[in-house]
């Protein structure tokens, strides 16, 4: 083989004054950055194989690291950059298609920090939450046209089943397997405490966990991996993945070294076999099929859960949803193209889909248009990244969203996007058994409660602002938004006003 | 400056009514003065009355009260609704000079009912044809604006004080067993006499004291259902969420207070298990029919009088009771002017509605 042309993308850089050799690092690092030479009782780092997770510098007792970009620069281009050169040097070595890892990192327009939000001035009160009832319930499954009463008033509609979730926000689909044990149980374990749900992702769900399955979202992807009549009337509602953000028409790989004997066993599948997920069901090649599928499962849960249908944001997303809601489902999840992954083809994750804001627009919209809007749940995932977004997301007309990167982020994920080497050093996205018990469920899940808390006051705030006291009246209120440095086009498909106006 | 409808404009106010539950009637004089007690809740941009029981010779017909801007425009509509409906009779609405009340569009009254063969027994009915005209003509007339189209009942309106439009209407030459007023405080407006309250649709009158946060939630729904929000004006869509929830999806008129002033759900969790499955049903439903922000309503039907808070009264509202009748107002003294020694009189809480029907009606 000829010479790695690659360079290190980071640079560790160790203060030897503060360094006292205490070989944190040195354990820490999973990728084998820090060694320590006993002669000179010296620890030294190899650049190149840092990923930027910070480990290391957030575990150093005498904070005696730092992580720089690496220096090194090419001639300077606006069209070759080293991103680009990089990933020739790799693809030029190995011959293989490039992966990565996380949502799609370049520097599309961010839509969520396009749009500002309204508040209460004289003509009507802002409203205290701290004072006054401030509800973020919401109520997410199939709705009727209307409801019927008798004569004397009671109430004939018997309603479809609903998920109650107490703010709308709930924990995408990360698979076990792609992430680890003790991350699934801290979303799990958060969940429960908060009313919400979490999604098992397509690895099925571990027996340890049905515990929690009255807060748990159970997914049937494609490779139905850990699909059984049990699993499916474990959890509280149950998702067909159709697509996915991060890799839209595409499939899904976990590679055989992270399938140990309890990846095997709540997969059903070998130990060490790679789990393919096939890029699109091989029941499903067309609407109707989805049909039928949606109602296997309502039959195989006697009706008593929701089902929901999970799509990438495309460009026909719309058309898709209406299709989605006219084939039975409970409610529809869109993933936008910033939607995280452990590991897509990069050329697929940096170039396919569309910003889930302008899907969500589209859709709400649509479905309105077809006067179907009110029978199902829109829910959006795809980099929601703090409260204003929610609020926001909301406003356009979504009834909840996922969150994913923001959850890992609050159990320590540091967006190193090296998920698919398996060596996550934060104990999240590995099956490496000594790496998994750095993440202490029992520890960890009250990151995830607070981050959730946190974003419910400050949602309950910006509502109060709004003058609104339950949520429901921010869904698909989009006059309570107004867009900035945005074209005509743009504020069509959004359906919102140029701040001023 | 944009119109009315081409924006939203938001505005404060002053409103009263007034009902004999026994269906007698009564000049306009009394609910004139109660709601010119309360002149300073308006700035002269807008005032109008509905009265209910007016029209006892026609009370089969559909009462449309039409504004125009020309008389090209009349000859047009009057055109486009003659071949959709019998025109019984058709005159101008009197009226008296007033110097304050200026700008005046030429006022007309019709009173029709849809020709036989353009309903479609099975599939619409008088009322859901009337009132998709109604939307239409609102929608696509450029100068032309329905503003009452219901059955023994009608609404003046226009610019100015109330107290100035109900005597320019002639409003003590009228009597109702129902009267409500509304006085208008925008704080932005081009002085368009549609825009003025109460706004109505059929039979249901709204007048409204608030500004809604929810209304674009509340509009996109009830745009779902062949409505179209022509003024955006919260008191619009107030009218169309009942039209909807009372007419169309034939819900009682208690549950569809439930509907816009849901009960919280903290509450809902100590109710019995039944009425908590029938709240529960009722907020996901009709989630987005949910009003919210400070309000103040008066809802005026065939069947009586509704007034109706906020879930947390951010808006005052008063009520009072003297023999038959019952009195509803922004302010105490404004019931106490024309009823001066109430049987009862209360601060309704919010989310609490006044219900006052005719007798014998049914909730």
């Amino acid at each position: 083989m000829s010479l790695d042309f690659n360079s290190p993308a980071f640079e560790v850089i160790r203060n030897e004054k503060k360094c006292i050799q205490c070989k944190v690092c040195v354990r820490q690092c999973s990728n084998k950055v820090h060694s320590y030479d006993d002669e000179d009782n010296v620890i030294y780092s190899d650049d190149i194989k840092c990923v930027n997770c910070h480990r290391c510098v957030v575990l150093c007792p005498t904070r005696a690291l730092v992580i720089k970009k690496y220096p090194l620069e090419f001639r300077e281009n606006a069209n070759w950059t080293g991103a680009v050169l990089d990933e020739i040097y790799k693809q030029s070595q190995t011959g293989g298609v490039l992966l990565s890892s996380m949502g799609n990192p370049k520097s599309f327009p961010i839509y969520w920090d396009k749009m500002l939000l309204n508040a209460s001035q004289v003509t009507n009160p802002s409203i205290d939450p701290l004072r006054e009832p401030m509800e973020t319930k919401v109520m997410i499954g199939r709705k009727p046209e209307k409801l019927e009463f008798d004569a004397k008033g009671k109430l004939l509609t018997k309603m479809p089943p609903q998920v109650e979730l107490s703010v709308p926000i709930m924990f995408s689909a990360m698979s076990y397997g792609s992430i680890s044990r003790n991350a699934h149980e801290s979303l799990a374990k958060a969940a429960t405490e908060l009313g919400i749900c979490y999604n098992t992702g397509e690895g099925g769900l571990n027996r340890d966990f049905y515990k929690y399955g009255k807060n748990t979202i159970v997914q049937v992807a494609s490779g139905r991996f850990g699909v059984h009549k049990e699993y499916l009337n474990a959890g509280a509602a149950i998702e067909i993945k159709i697509g996915q953000g991060a890799k839209p028409g595409i499939g899904g790989h976990l590679p055989g070294r992270k399938v140990g004997e309890d990846v095997s066993a709540t997969r059903m599948i070998p130990v060490g076999s790679d789990a393919i997920s096939p890029a699109p069901h091989h029941d499903i090649y067309s609407i109707e099929d989805l049909r039928q599928l949606i109602f296997s499962l309502k039959e195989a849960t006697n009706y008593g859960k929701p089902v929901f249908v999970k799509i990438a944001a495309v460009h026909n997303s719309a058309a898709i949803a209406s299709g989605i809601v006219r084939a039975g489902a409970d409610a529809i999840v869109i993933d936008g193209f910033r939607g995280g992954t452990g590991a897509a083809p990069t050329r697929v994750r940096d170039n396919v889909g569309i910003p889930i804001e302008l899907a969500l627009a589209a859709i709400d919209q649509r479905l309105r248009e077809e006067e179907i809007r009110n029978e199902v749940s829109l829910i959006i995932a795809g980099s929601i990244r703090n409260s204003a977004d929610v609020v926001k997301a909301v406003a356009l007309g979504a009834d909840a969203v996922y969150i994913g990167s923001a959850a890992v982020a609050a159990l320590g994920c540091h967006l190193c996007r090296s998920c698919s080497t398996g060596k996550c050093n934060w104990g999240i996205a590995t099956q490496e058994p000594e790496l998994v018990k750095r993440l202490n469920p029992d520890i960890m899940y009250k990151r995830l409660v607070n981050l959730i808390s946190a974003w419910n006051h400050e949602i309950q705030e910006l509502l109060g602002g709004m003058g609104i006291n339950a949520i429901d009246s921010l869904r698909g209120n989009r006059l309570m938004l107004r867009g900035i440095d945005l074209n005509e086009k743009e504020l069509e498909i959004l359906g919102i006003k140029y701040a001023g106006e | 400056m944009l119109k009315e409808g081409e924006l939203r404009i938001p505005s404060g106010c002053a409103i009263s009514g007034i009902i004999d539950k026994e269906s007698k009637r009564f000049c306009g004089e009394e609910i004139i003065k109660s709601i010119a007690l309360m002149h300073d809740r308006s700035n002269g941009l807008g005032g109008g009355f509905a009265a209910y029981g007016i029209y006892p010779q026609y009370k089969d017909l559909y009462a449309l009260h039409i504004f125009y801007d020309n008389l090209s425009v009349k000859m047009q509509t009057e055109d486009f609704i003659s071949k959709y409906f019998e025109i019984e009779s058709a005159g101008t609405i009197p009226t008296r000079s007033v110097p304050s009340v200026k700008n005046k569009p030429l006022i007309w009254r019709y009173f029709v009912h849809p020709k036989n063969y353009t309903v479609k027994g099975d599939i619409i009915d008088d009322d859901e044809f009337t009132s998709r005209y109604v939307i239409k003509i609102n929608k696509e007339f450029k100068g032309v604006y329905i503003f009452s189209s219901g059955k023994n009942m009608g609404t003046f309106k226009g610019v100015g004080y109330p107290e100035d439009i109900g005597e320019f209407f002639m409003l003590d030459t009228y009597e109702a067993y129902m009267w409500t007023a509304h006085g208008r405080f925008p704080t932005n407006t081009p002085g368009w006499w549609g825009g003025a309250h109460p706004f109505t649709m059929l039979n249901w009158s709204v007048i409204h004291n608030g500004e809604i946060s929810s209304y674009d939630a509340n509009r996109r729904f009830v745009e779902m259902y062949g409505y179209k929000c022509t003024l955006q004006t919260d008191t619009e869509v107030i009218t169309y969420l009942f039209d909807l929830l009372v007419r169309k999806h034939n819900i009682p008129i208690e549950k569809a207070i439930k509907v816009v002033a849901a009960p919280f759900w903290d509450d809902i969790e100590r109710e019995s298990k039944e009425l908590q499955n029938e709240l529960k049903s009722i907020r996901s439903v009709y989630a987005s029919a949910l009003i919210n922000g400070p309000f103040s309503i008066i809802l005026g039907y065939e069947k009586g009088m509704i007034a109706l808070n906020d879930r947390i009264k951010l808006r005052s509202l008063v009520a009072a009771e003297k023999g038959n009748r019952t009195y509803v107002a922004s302010e105490e003294s404004a019931i106490r002017i024309i009823c001066d020694s109430p049987d009862r009189v209360w601060s309704p809480k919010g989310g609490e509605p006044v219900i006052a029907l005719l007798e014998g009606e049914q909730k």
